[in-house]
Parts: C-alpha cells; sequence; structure tokens
C-alpha cells in the first residue's frame, strides 16, 4: 500500500561496518600497510551483535571494521607516506634496474619518513592514558633489548629500546617505584607504581632468543615502533615530574668516580655512556639540585579509613628503605642487572666484580659489605662479617616488605618456595603456608615461632610415641569401666540364677536434647532449597553456573590442600626413615 | 687426442678473428702482460698430462732471445716454415706441410707416430717431458733447462727474463711538483676558456626538474626520530571527547603461584596431571605451560615460548574484536525468591505417617473413598486392596485377574461404588464398606433399567458379574473393544469415561452412563492420542488432554470451548482446582500445573492431584519424590497465582527406574497418599 518497499541491508547495522577488505580497498592500502596502520592507529576489529544482517545475509567468517573508524583514518597524514614509500620504493628499483646510481642516492637520501608524535598524543590524549597503557610497550621494549644486534631487526631499534628501558629502570630506581618482583619461568615480572598507577612488566631471562619461524616479525616491529615512540615520550615526561635532566646524566659525583676506571679498555667512548647508565649503580643528576626530597607537607583532612590509609602509607615507606645501609656484593654467576635494578630500588647499595661490568663500586674484600649474594653450592674463600645468601632472598624480601631471616637462604640450603606476590587470597582460596608464614612475619610475630615449629617437628616422634602411650593409657581406662559394668551384670545374673527378686530400678530416661540450632538450619536450609525450586528459569540458570563456579573453585583449593598434605607427609616420612 | 684437442683450440682462437689484426691485438696484450722487451712467447700450456707443448709462432727467430738462439738444437735445424699461421689441417692430405726459407717444400716424417710408439717413448725416454712436437715444421723438440726454466717462470706469472726487476724505482713524470718546463708545448684550447654547452644542456636539465619538482633538494638530515619532548604540555579536552567509545584493551592477566621457577609442591604437576595435560589440545588447556621447579635460580633456562607470547599479545590487540561486557557480581542469595516460609502455610502433610503394605507388585493407582475412611489400589499383581486408612489395615482384596491400571472411588457420597480399569474392561465394584443406606443405593443404582441396546458404534459391551465375583464385590463389566488405561468419574457419580489411547482411530473416549447401562463415543475424528480425559467437577466441561494440549469441551452445547498448548513436552496427568470460577480460573491452574511439573522433578512427573479444601498440591515423579506446594489464587486474575513449594516428601524407593506412580489427597485432611513401584503406599501427614 504505502510508500516504497524498503531496501534491505541499506540502514541500520549494515551500514555501520564494514569488512576488512572492503575497508583496505576504500583506503588502497594493499594489506600490510592497513595492517600497520590498524597497530599504529588502534584500531581494532569489532563484533556487531547481529552477525547475519551485518554481513548482508551471509553467515561466511569476516572481520568487521566500524566504518567511522575507516573514516578516521582516512583523515590520517601516515596514509599519505605509506603512499609515498609505495612510490619510492617503486623508483627504486627501476633507478637499480636502469643502474643509474646517481639517481639510486638521491631517492636514498629522499627517502620518506614518518613520525608519530601526533598518534601518540591522539590516542593517549592526557598523559595519565599512556602510563596506563604502558604495560606493552615494556614488555615489548624489554623484549627486543635483549635481541642480538644481527637479524630479526634494525640494529638502531635493538639500540632504542635498550636506551628506553633503561632509562625507564633508571627512572624507577630514582622514584624508588618497585612494588613486586616475581621469578617466573617466563621471565622476571616487575610490578611498579608509577603515578598511582601499577605496571607490571616482563623481563625475559638473559639467553639468546630462539627465534621461531611462525612468527611474524613485521607485526612485532610495527608494534614496537609505536611502542618505543610511547615509552619515550612517557619517559621524557616521568624525569622531567622528577626534576630529573632527560636525556638522563649519571650524577656528577659518581661521573667522575666513574672515569677513574680505565674505561678504555672496556667501551668505546660513544657507548661507555649508555653501558654506565645500564650499570644501575650512579644516580641521575637532577635539574635542581635538591639536597633532600622534600615532600611538602599534605594537609590532613579527616576521611573515613584514613587510619588505614595512613598505615598503608607508612608501610610503603617502610618498603621503600628496605634494603637501605645495606651492601650487597652479586658474585658473578647472578643476574646482576634485576638485582642490582631492585637492590637499587629499595635503597641498597650494589657492587660486582669488575669484570662482569662497568660501574662496580667496592671490591668483594669490603669489610663493610653486609649480604654477599651467591648462587652455587659453596664459596671458597668466605669473609666472616656477611651473610652470604642466595639471590631468591632479595625478592622475597620485596615482596614480603620486610627483611626475612636469611637462614632459609643461605648456601646450600633448599629454598623455600617463591610465591607470586599478585596472588591475593580471598575467603575460601587455598593459601600455601608459606604464605601464612610471611604472613605471621609481617604482622610482627615473632620468627622464633617458626624455630619452635621446627623442633617441634624434630621432637614429633618423641611425642607420637608419648601420645601413643597415651592412648594406651586412655584405653586401659576404658577396659577398667566395662570391667565394672561386667561385674555388675554378673552379679545380677548370678543372683537372677540364685532366684533373688531383681534389684529393678528405674532410672530415669535421659531427654534427648534437640540440638535446637541445627534443628533451625535444617529448616533454613529446606526452606532455601525449596525457594530455589520456585526460581525463574533464567535466575536458575544464572544461580546455577555462580554455584557451580564456586564449587569448583572449593573443588580446586581442597585438591592442593590434600597435595600438599601428601606432600608433607611423604617428606616427613622420608625424615624418619633416614632418621633411622 | 690431447695434442688434437689443443691443437683445435689454438686453431680456433687464431680462426675467430681477422688474421693479421687478431695476432697482433694478442702480441700487444702479451708485450703489456708479460712486459718482456722485445721476446714474446706464444704458448699454450697444457696441465693435463704433465707435459707443456710449446707452439712455437712462424716467426720464430723474433721470438727468442740471442742466448736461447744460441741453443744447438735450434741452430742446427733452421726448418722454417713459410705457411703463415695457417690451419695445419690444410696440409692433411699432402705429403708436405710446407715450404722453407728457400721454398723448398718440408717433408712430413716418413712414419707418423701412433700411440704405441707414444707410450713406449714415454717410458723410456727420459727427456720425454721436455719434447715438444712441432706442429708447422712435423719435427720434434727437444726443450732445453733454460727453456723449461722460462716455462716454469711463465706459468708462474713471473718474468721471462731472469734479470728484470721489476721493482724498480719508478720515476713519476706526473706528479704534484710543478716543474720548470711544461710536459707540452701545447698552447690551451679555446674550448678550455669558454663554458661547455654539453655541461650547460645538462645544468638546464637539472634546473628544470628541479623547478618541477621531479628531483627534490637533498633534505636536511632529520634526526627528530629519536628525541622527545614534553608531548602533554598542553592538554585539551576535545580530543578527549572525540575517543568516548575507545575500549582500552584488557591487560595481561598476572602470574600465580605455578607460574613460580619455586612453586610450592602442591602446583607442581603430578604424573596424571601432566599425562593429561600433554594429552589435551593447546586450546584446551588450563595452563599453557607446566610448571616446574628448580632448586636455585641459575637454572632457570629460557622459556621457549617467550617470543611465541608476545606476538599472540600483540595479534590479540590488533585482531581481537573487543566489547565491553558487564561482568555480573550478583549475590547468588539475591536471586532466590523471597517466598512465605513454609511455616505460615501449614497445614500441609510433613512427615510419613504410615505405610501401607501387602501388594506384591507396583501400585498403578490409588483413589480414596469421598467420605475419607477408605483407600482403594489398584496393583500390577492383578488385585484391587481397599484399606482402612486410619489403621493401615487391609479391609478387602479382590482378585481381578490383571493388571489394574486405574482404580476410582465414586465421587458421589450417596453411593459407595469403585471403577476399575484393567485390561480392556472397566469393572464397577461394590465394596459394601458403608452403611447400608449407602451400600443399598449403590446396588439400586446399579441395577438400573436394563436397556440392553449394545450400542453400535461403541462396542463396549456390558456384563454382569456372577458366581465369586459377585462375591468379591464385583458388580458389572463392561468389556471394551479396546486396552482400557483410564477410567474416571463425573461429579455425579452416574457418568464415567474410559480412555483407550489408539492413535489410528477415532475410538479413544468412551462415556457410559451407569444408571441406564448404555455407552457412547461422544468424538467423531482422532485428535492425537488421548492420555487422560476428566469432567469438571461442577460444571458440564469435559476435558481431553492429548500428548501436548488440553481440549476442553462443553457438554451441554456439545462444542469445543478451547483449547490448551502446554509446554511440556507430554501431559500425563490433570487435575484441577477446586475453585469453582470461572472456565478460564481452572484453566490457569491446568497450565500452572504443567508448567510446575517441568521444573521441581528431575525425571518424568506421573501424577498430580489437588486438595478439595486446603490449597494445596501434590505431584509425584519417578525420582522417587512426592512434592507438595502451597497454591494461592487472587481473585483478580492479573495477579499471577502465588505457588510455594512447601515440602519435598520422600520416602519411595526407587524400583526398575520408577518411583512415586500415583498421588492423591485425602478428601479433608491435610494429608497426601502416594503409591510408588516399591509396591507400598504411603500416607503423609
Amino acid at each position: 500500500m504505502g510508500g516504497l518497499q524498503k531496501k534491505k541491508f541499506e540502514r541500520g547495522s549494515a551500514t555501520n561496518y564494514i569488512t576488512r577488505n572492503k575497508a583496505r580497498k576504500k583506503l588502497q592500502l594493499s594489506l600490510p600497510d592497513f595492517r600497520r596502520l590498524c597497530i599504529l592507529k588502534g584500531i581494532y576489529p569489532h563484533e556487531p551483535k547481529h552477525k547475519k544482517k551485518v554481513n548482508k545475509g551471509s553467515t561466511a567468517q569476516r572481520t568487521f571494521y566500524m566504518l567511522k573508524d575507516i573514516r578516521f583514518l582516512m583523515h590520517e597524514p601516515i596514509v599519505g607516506k605509506f603512499r609515498d614509500y609505495k612510490v619510492f620504493v617503486r623508483k627504486l628499483k627501476k633507478a637499480y634496474g636502469k643502474t643509474e646510481w646517481s639517481a639510486v642516492e638521491r631517492l636514498r637520501e629522499n627517502k620518506p619518513t614518518y613520525k608519530l608524535d601526533h598518534i601518540i598524543k591522539e590516542r593517549y590524549p592526557a598523559f595519565i592514558d599512556a602510563l596506563r597503557d604502558i604495560d606493552d610497550a615494556l614488555c615489548m621494549c624489554f623484549l627486543f633489548s635483549t635481541f642480538a644486534r644481527t637479524g630479526k631487526c634494525h640494529v638502531q631499534t635493538i639500540q632504542l629500546c635498550r636506551r628506553l628501558t633503561v632509562e625507564w629502570m633508571n627512572f624507577v630506581i630514582a622514584s624508588r617505584g618497585l612494588r613486586k618482583v616475581f621469578l617466573s619461568i617466563k621471565g622476571i615480572y616487575y610490578q611498579a607504581e608509577v603515578m598511582g598507577q601499577l605496571i607490571t612488566w616482563l623481563v625475559p631471562y638473559q639467553f639468546a632468543h630462539d627465534h621461531p619461524t611462525d612468527v611474524d616479525y613485521r607485526v612485532m616491529a610495527t608494534f614496537t615502533e609505536l611502542y618505543t615512540t610511547l615509552l619515550g615520550f612517557v619517559n621524557f615526561r616521568l624525569y622531567h615530574s622528577l626534576n630529573l635532566l632527560y636525556p638522563p646524566k649519571l650524577d656528577g659525583k659518581a661521573m667522575s668516580e666513574l672515569k677513574e676506571e680505565d674505561e678504555d679498555d672496556y667501551a668505546m667512548n660513544s657507548e661507555c655512556y649508555l653501558e654506565k647508565l645500564s650499570a644501575l649503580s650512579a644516580s641521575l643528576s637532577r635539574v635542581v639540585s635538591a639536597t633532600e626530597e622534600e615532600d611538602a607537607e599534605l594537609d590532613q583532612f579527616p576521611v573515613e579509613g584514613m587510619e588505614a590509609r595512613e598505615r598503608e602509607q607508612k608501610q610503603q615507606e617502610a618498603q621503600k628503605k628496605l634494603f637501605e645501609g645495606l651492601k650487597f656484593y652479586l658474585n658473578r654467576e647472578v643476574p646482576r642487572e634485576s638485582l642490582a635494578f631492585v637492590i637499587r630500588c629499595f635503597g641498597g647499595e650494589v657492587s660486582w666484580d669488575k669484570s662482569v661490568c662497568i660501574g662496580s663500586k667496592y671490591e668483594v674484600t669490603d669489610e663493610t659489605i653486609t649480604h654477599h649474594i651467591v648462587d652455587r653450592p659453596n664459596v671458597d674463600k668466605q669473609y666472616i662479617n656477611r651473610y652470604y645468601i642466595q639471590p631468591q632472598w632479595v625478592y622475597d624480601c620485596v615482596n614480603a616488605k620486610i627483611r626475612l631471616p636469611v637462614e632459609d637462604y643461605f648456601l646450600g640450603v633448599t629454598l623455600p618456595p617463591h610465591l607470586s606476590p599478585f596472588v591475593e587470597e580471598k575467603e575460601g582460596d587455598y593459601v600455601p603456608p608459606e604464605k601464612l608464614k610471611i604472613m605471621a612475619l609481617q604482622r610482627g610475630e615473632k620468627p622464633a615461632n617458626e624455630q619452635e615449629e621446627d623442633e617441634e617437628e624434630e621432637e614429633d616422634d618423641d611425642e607420637d610415641d608419648e601420645e601413643e602411650e597415651e592412648e594406651e593409657e586412655d584405653d586401659g581406662g576404658n577396659d577398667e569401666e566395662e570391667e565394672t559394668e561386667e561385674q555388675n551384670l554378673k552379679t545380677m545374673q548370678e543372683q537372677s540364677s540364685q532366684g533373688k527378686s531383681l534389684q529393678v530400678k528405674v532410672t530415669p530416661g535421659k531427654v534427648t536434647v534437640e540440638n535446637k540450632a541445627r534443628l533451625e538450619q535444617e529448616e533454613k536450609a529446606e526452606e532455601k532449597r525449596l525457594a530455589i525450586m520456585m526460581m525463574k528459569r533464567k535466575e536458575k540458570y544464572l544461580f546455577d553456573k555462580i554455584m557451580f563456579g564456586k564449587k569448583r573453585k572449593i573443588r580446586e583449593a581442597n585438591k592442593l590442600a590434600a597435595k600438599r598434605k601428601a606432600h608433607d607427609d611423604a617428606e616427613k616420612s622420608k625424615k624418619k626413615k633416614a632418621r633411622k | 687426442p690431447e695434442e688434437d684437442e689443443d691443437l683445435s683450440d689454438s686453431e680456433d682462437s687464431v680462426y675467430s678473428g681477422l688474421e693479421d689484426s687478431g695476432s697482433d691485438s694478442e702480441e700487444d696484450e702479451e708485450d703489456g702482460f708479460f712486459n718482456v722487451p722485445g721476446d714474446v712467447f706464444h704458448a699454450v700450456l697444457n696441465h693435463y698430462s704433465g707435459f707443456c707443448w710449446v707452439f712455437l709462432p712462424t716467426r720464430l727467430p723474433r721470438f727468442f732471445s740471442k742466448d736461447m738462439l744460441m741453443c744447438p738444437f735450434l741452430v742446427l735445424q733452421d726448418i722454417r716454415n713459410t705457411v703463415g699461421n695457417i690451419p695445419m689441417e690444410w696440409y692433411r692430405d699432402f705429403p708436405h706441410i710446407g715450404y722453407d726459407l728457400d721454398g723448398k717444400k718440408i717433408y712430413k716424417p716418413i712414419r707418423n707416430k701412433d700411440e704405441l710408439d707414444d707410450f713406449l717413448d714415454k717410458m723410456e725416454n727420459p727427456d720425454y717431458w721436455r719434447t715438444v712436437h712441432d706442429n708447422q715444421t712435423g719435427s720434434v723438440i727437444v726443450l732445453s733447462d733454460e727453456q723449461v726454466e722460462l716455462v716454469n717462470r711463465l706459468q708462474r706469472g713471473q718474468f721471462g727474463d731472469i734479470n728484470f726487476n721489476e721493482y724498480q724505482p719508478s720515476v713519476e713524470y706526473f706528479s704534484s711538483d710543478v716543474m720548470i718546463h711544461p710536459v707540452t708545448n701545447r698552447p690551451e684550447d679555446k674550448r678550455s676558456f669558454i663554458p661547455s654547452l654539453v655541461e650547460k644542456e645538462k645544468v638546464s636539465k637539472l634546473v628544470h626538474a628541479i623547478k618541477m619538482g621531479w628531483i627534490k633538494p637533498r633534505r636536511v638530515e632529520d634526526n627528530s626520530r629519536g628525541t622527545f619532548y614534553d608531548l602533554w604540555a598542553s592538554e585539551d579536552s576535545s580530543i578527549l571527547s572525540k575517543h568516548r567509545m575507545h575500549l582500552p584493551a584488557p591487560k595481561i592477566p598476572l602470574p600465580g603461584h605455578n607460574e613460580s621457577y619455586n612453586p610450592p609442591p602442591e602446583y607442581l604437576f603430578t604424573d596424571e596431571e601432566r599425562a593429561l595435560w600433554e594429552q589435551q589440545d593447546p586450546s584446551d588447556r588450563k595452563l599453557p605451560y607446566v610448571p616446574m621447579k628448580f632448586s636455585s635460580l641459575r637454572q632457570v633456562p629460557a622459556f621457549p615460548r617467550f617470543i611465541h607470547e608476545r606476538f599472540e599479545r600483540c595479534l590479540d590487540l590488533y585482531l581481537c574484536p573487543r566489547q565491553r561486557k558487564m561482568r555480573v557480581n550478583v549475590n547468588p542469595e539475591d536471586l532466590i525468591p523471597k517466598l512465605p516460609k513454609p511455616k505460615d502455610l501449614q497445614p500441609f502433610p510433613t512427615v510419613q505417617s504410615l505405610v501401607y503394605r501387602g501388594h506384591s507388585s507396583l501400585i498403578r493407582s490409588i483413589s480414596v473413598s469421598p467420605s475419607g475412611q477408605w483407600l482403594a489400589s489398584g496393583s500390577d499383581d492383578g488385585t484391587v486392596r481397599i484399606w482402612e486408612v486410619c489403621s493401615s489395615r487391609c479391609m478387602k482384596t479382590i482378585q481381578v485377574g490383571g493388571a489394574v491400571k486405574t482404580v476410582t472411588w465414586n465421587p458421589n457420597p450417596a453411593v459407595c461404588l469403585l471403577a476399575v480399569a484393567l485390561n480392556s474392561v472397566v469393572l464397577i465394584l461394590s465394596p459394601a464398606l458403608a452403611d447400608r443406606q449407602v451400600v443399598s443405593s449403590s446396588e439400586r443404582l446399579l441395577l438400573g433399567d436394563q436397556e440392553a441396546e449394545a450400542a453400535e458404534d461403541t462396542g463396549a459391551v456390558w456384563s454382569e458379574a456372577e458366581g465369586e465375583e459377585l462375591n468379591q464385590g464385583i458388580r458389572l463389566k463392561v468389556h471394551h473393544p479396546k486396552a482400557v488405561h483410564q477410567v474416571v468419574w463425573h461429579a455425579k457419580g452416574d457418568y464415567l469415561a474410559s480412555v483407550m489411547p489408539d492413535n489410528s482411530s477415532h475410538l479413544q473416549v468412551l462415556i457410559h452412563q451407569l444408571s441406564r447401562r448404555r455407552s457412547q463415543n461422544p468424538f467423531r475424528r482422532n485428535k492425537g492420542l488421548v492420555q487422560c480425559v476428566s469432567f469438571h467437577p461442577v460444571r458440564p466441561y469435559f476435558f481431553v488432554a492429548t500428548q501436548r494440549s488440553v481440549r476442553i469441551y462443553n457438554l451441554v452445547k456439545q462444542e469445543m470451548t478451547k483449547k490448551l498448548q502446554a509446554n511440556s513436552k507430554w501431559i500425563s496427568s490433570m487435575a484441577f482446582y477446586p475453585v469453582c470460577g470461572s472456565v478460564s480460573l481452572t484453566v490457569l491452574i491446568v497450565l500452572i500445573t504443567c508448567h510446575l511439573i517441568c521444573r521441581h522433578h528431575k525425571k518424568a512427573v506421573r501424577g498430580v492431584a489437588y486438595h478439595r479444601v486446603y490449597p494445596l498440591f501434590a505431584s509425584a515423579s519417578d525420582d522417587g519424590s512426592v512434592i507438595v506446594c502451597h497454591g494461592t489464587v487472587y481473585n483478580d486474575l492479573l495477579q499471577n497465582p502465588l505457588i510455594v513449594p512447601v515440602k519435598v516428601l520422600r520416602g519411595h524407593v526407587m524400583t526398575h527406574d520408577l518411583g512415586v506412580l500415583d498421588v492423591t489427597f485425602h478428601p479433608t485432611q491435610p494429608w497426601v497418599f502416594s503409591s510408588g513401584a516399591d509396591n507400598t503406599i504411603r500416607l503423609f501427614t
């Protein structure tokens, strides 16, 4: 009757999305270029709600982008640069083909380049946004900085990554922002608090990489391109927020100290500076040579939970000074960079052998060294007035926020398990006993308990024996009672057999006390069960799902606990056997 | 053969170029190369056999230095061929090979050496290695020591002349030092004073290209890539508003204890867990890695999948569709509906108080007499038992000779009759368990007027019981053409309906009138497999339940009033809410009953029952439980009836995968009876 027939797929969600291929054609870019643009601009595909409608009735698998996003990409100046680059490559090829070397040279000189500054600013309009997204950038830069200088990517990129990561680490040291460290099988996780943001990054262990073949390094390189720019700007801003010079300069004093050493035989002059920076042993010079950090006295506002916050702050302050006054010496087999970074972050002094790295401050022979970190079964020459400990101690101390007793970490000792500081156990979760121990230590309970426990364990055998004896005694007592009863019965029988009238006694029966609380509980449980029956189907589904999740969690916790118990029992029995 | 090859080689090279100029240029080159003043030795060296063949060129005298010419061998045989530099094979067919200086023929040697000679020569002649065959003269030349030395030197790339000093201090004629005299005395050209036209052309071309933008001037080296500045110096909120829709990528989940290099022992895999992990598909695994324990930090190896994981993260960042998902953070307790407490809804049956034992097979059906005193039960063991409700005493056992499908008391309290359905017979029993008046009235009803006009289309045959059966109380038998599944009384007690489920015929339901012993088939057409039928307790409605729907017929108007679709898979029984309101209300309740049944029980529902007085209904199911619900129906129909399950009654034991088979309420008390597959009837009060 009325009006024109509505055509399908001309309005609504079908017009809001665009497939990847169409988007590519619209932008007139090749697929790799499109990919690069998406990475740089942070455009990701969207999953439409009604896929079939968007796909014009077809159910084929397609990637959809928002049309708005693609329009947004069209105005990007970098797209022009991509096209320029394409032309440049074509021209260069032609010049090569014609062996016009002067043309080649001229083209080379005019190779189109682009900058990502505006993209960074666009993607992260506020500095805090950039900080929030810095995790991946750090991980990537740390990975690239460990690549060999040959092969997979440009040397400049690797050097830039190295420079930026070193700057970052120096900043964290200067701000004392490190909070947690975790030695995992993948690498070392660090978590730092920078301007109120928790930033976590993962650094691989120092090994040569076995480059996989099924990884597209172009994608990674594009990400790195973006991330290095981002990290550079973030570093700049962070350094300035602490009144540090950027690019970082070592403290004048430290500089002169370092100068004394014969640096010629270590590295070339150009490389030397970065090396010294990456040694992480010297502090950075400031714009304003403030004698001490002067924290402006903050006005106190009475807010709820103020005390808790204050306590937390105090704890944090204490953590920042965890290693203050301690002098560490790193043996050559321990991961120098990681340890130096962590120790310096908490105010400790650290040094190493001169031949390991530039920037060592004192020798092994220094009498004032308090902790010597060693990762081998034993050391030939030991000095008396220092602890020889394994590297895990440092990390565990950081995570526990207190100086843990060193006894468990001596050379050749089986280390206590290294726990993840990122796990926060909730109600009902499984908590490993080591964590409980550390928590007790944090609360200020004496570590002596532990020793006692050990002793107790040692004495367990004796106690067990004693207990057994006691049990036997108990059994004896029971027997006696039974005997008396039996005797009574016997006498009664005898009496009955003798024909005497029994002394029949009516003893008042005991009222079986109904456990009221329990009954009530049962009633409530029943009520609940009945109410659950009456739930609507949708809610029931949700409820069942939640309950299933809860039950699974409990099951897993129980499983872990059982495993632990079995393990402990096995250990104990082994110990016993060994003793016998 | 080697010789021949060499020959052809040399000849080819000669052939290829123009004769004279070619040889000249060759000489020149060699001149330059060897730098031997005067003498050039034209040689082809053969390395194959360790010998060197030296081919002496035609102009021999010029080539050898004086001391060489001094050698007696050459002086004695001054045979020179004058044919020039031609392929010697042209002389193949002639006895001579050319002409000497005097114009006389040079004859070939009389007998050519064959291979055997050559071999013998090689074996015997000590000078064989320095023997050279001269192609042009056909003679054999034995090289002297000096000549051999010369050849060796040339082979080594040295100068032929031993005395030549190749490292003489050179005199630089053209040096940076300006000498007094010019090298040449030539006056400068004019072109050295005027600008070059070619260059001008070139420059103008370049200028034009620059003007047109084809050539860009060299760019200033841009070093700004690695330099950073305060990008966020001025934060304007205008851009912020543009990107409200941006979803930041979720962060990587933080590692747990099991990722530690030295985890607590409980986090390590046991052998089974490890085997399971290895079996699983990588996408199914809970952990993407195997937890490992190392006794010290130095033993920790590199993680082999590190780059992979980072790459996967990259892919996630730019390829994964993002969506904001509201995580439902619901307290499960809040989801449970707030219902009135069962305590407040009492009375309802709560405890099992009596068990009626006696049947030897599963009890299909039970029914309570309208007075509430008697309970009749029909079992698969072929008996109908009548029990006293209060004492659980079996008052009567009636052998009916077949598995009993249904027993029902006549709902009319004025008569005491029992209808029993078994096989293809419906029996009317008069148990005689009431006061005399009632018994007699029921007998009277059975007598009726015996119109024996057997309905032609129904096929039902009425007959009276005799003998032993009569003693047991069986009064009437109605033989049906097919197996009867259910029999239902009308509230008045005169009519009863029987169901013979059969998918293929329209003869599924029969309505019998007791007083007139008449049967009739109410339906002309087959509307599906009839499951059960029932009469409305008060109004003239008749309900027929097929598998998926319930049809309501008005008996007075003889038409279908309504058809109800149930959402359950299979309607097996029906029951009515006793409130005698409008039809719609009743319908509502029926529907709700179906609905509830689906949800509460875990297995198929066998029976439902409403209490006549209390707002209770019970449902029995194969899972061995009876659920008693309290249903409140509000007067305004807009409000949904409130149904509260108040008790789950358990007691029956599951046998043969069957639990409770039938359930009924006591007519006056809040008691519920249930019969089960475990041969018992249970009373819950």
